[in-house]
């Protein structure tokens, strides 16, 4: 499972995990059904003591995004949509508080934003046109969740 | 709840005039990783000295596994891997006679997960001690420690010196320690991203008095770092109650504090600012903002 924790953000490595876990499924790259690595081999792998996957996952199975089966494996929880929606939501939410405050740092306003936004949106179309198969491969991966 | 694995009281120590712990209290249950910050000399090593029974506590009391270290080392080194700093070893042995003596010590000795860890760091058991390399002594040191899977493992300063390779090892053997067996770690470090990423509790120790002490996860929550901007440039550093470290100048300064932001939003729109961003401060950003110049050893960034 491809997790990268980041020390430097100020984020603590549990919500780390349980942000990028999230994510995960809400894109579809977890499918519902799908296993966790255990506990252990996730701590081996990222290097964090083993009781912060442990709040991790327990954070995520009270939100309902995963559940714990007989034995010990951890599994994506099914019926993720109307989650993955609002889980979608949240995620895009996050990013334009970031945008939006750096932006008023830097003394943009809002309306300047959006104005940057479209201009932005255009120069990618122009950028994406020529070349065909790079723009349309962006563009089934932002679809796979609906799967 | 847990079991009580280490109960430090009140724990004091001088070495001639100079106090390398004053009145330490420190406790530890079972499963759960202890991370020992502060610089060189703040007394980190003395306060694990004590808890193997190598200083006698003369003021104040410590208890592992309930017993009293040096009265009963018995009871306590047996369930105890300790690596120390220096990583001493006896040079003369070869690495299997180093198995073997150690091997020698305890009941529980697992033959196996030693032949294991020692073929995953590709250690030649017919080495001689003092013919290996720097990472390599740390390794054997590491193998010696746990291959008798003890239910405290007190490591110090496991990774000073070491390059990523050994460090990685050593992290992974920590990790080992409390997934398997739900066993107990202690180790010290100066190293505060290690600390904070194999911590579920911390204790800075500053000039031989505790700093901070607390689940690594309520000392973040504690503690903010807030960026902040006034109307009209300051001559001076804001001064605002529960700010621990003031950098910055002019209309924009960078304030590490504890408490709730809505109470410092309202200190600082009182002195005429605003707040720009906020987020939890990252463990290295509470340790400077706590212990500050005295940190000098401890590495940043």
């Amino acid at each position: 499972m491809d997790i990268t924790i980041n020390i430097a953000d100020g984020v603590p490595i549990y919500r780390q995990i349980v942000n990028q876990i999230r994510y995960l499924a809400a894109s579809g790259l977890l499918a519902p059904g799908e296993e966790l690595p255990a506990i252990r081999t996730l701590a081996l792998q990222l290097k964090v003591t083993p009781n912060t996957i442990v709040k991790a996952y327990g954070e995520l199975e009270a939100a309902g995004l995963v559940h714990k089966r007989r034995g010990s494996g951890t599994y994506i929880s099914d019926g993720q949509s109307p989650l993955a929606d609002r889980e979608r939501q949240r995620i895009i939410e996050q990013r334009v508080d970031a945008l939006l405050a750096e932006a008023h740092q830097l003394n943009f306003t809002a309306d300047d934003v959006r104005r940057v936004l479209d201009e932005r949106r255009a120069a990618m179309a122009d950028r994406a046109s020529p070349r065909g198969p790079k723009g349309g491969e962006v563009a089934d991966g932002s679809h796979r969740h609906r799967g | 709840m847990a079991a009580t694995v280490i109960e430090v009281s009140n724990l004091s120590r001088s070495f001639g005039r100079k106090r390398a712990l004053d009145t330490v209290s420190f406790r530890a249950t079972e499963g759960r990783v202890y991370g020992l910050v502060g610089a060189n000399g703040a007394g980190k090593t003395t306060l694990i000295r004590h808890l193997l029974g190598l200083l006698r506590a003369k003021s104040g009391s410590v208890r592992v596994f309930g017993h009293d270290p040096v009265r009963n080392p018995v009871g306590v080194l047996g369930r105890v891997g300790y690596v120390s700093e220096e990583r001493e070893l006896p040079e003369w042995m070869r690495v299997h006679e180093l198995m073997r003596y150690t091997e020698a010590y305890h009941v529980k000795w697992d033959a196996a997960y030693a032949r294991e860890l020692l073929e995953t760091f590709a250690l030649d058991p017919s080495k001689k001690i003092k013919d290996l390399s720097k990472g390599m002594r740390a390794q054997a040191a590491l193998v010696a420690a746990v291959a008798h899977r003890p239910e405290l493992l007190i490591l110090d300063e496991p990774s000073s010196g070491l390059d990523t390779v050994v460090r990685r090892d050593i992290l992974d053997a920590i990790v080992r320690t409390v997934a398997d067996d739900g066993r107990t770690v202690v180790f010290s470090s100066h190293l505060l991203d290690e600390v904070e990423r194999m911590s579920d509790h911390v204790t800075m120790i500053n000039q031989g008095l505790v700093a901070l002490d607390g689940p690594l996860d309520d000392v973040r929550l504690a503690h903010r770092r807030t960026q902040v901007r006034f109307q009209d440039a300051l001559a001076w550093p804001p001064a605002l109650d529960g700010a621990l470290s003031v950098e910055g100048g002019g209309r924009s300064w960078q304030i590490v504090h504890n408490g709730s932001l809505e109470t410092f939003r309202a200190a600082v729109a009182r002195i005429g600012g605003e707040i720009v961003q906020s987020r939890e401060a990252t463990l290295e950003e509470i340790y400077l903002a706590r212990v500050g110049r005295s940190s000098q050893d401890v590495e940043v960034g």
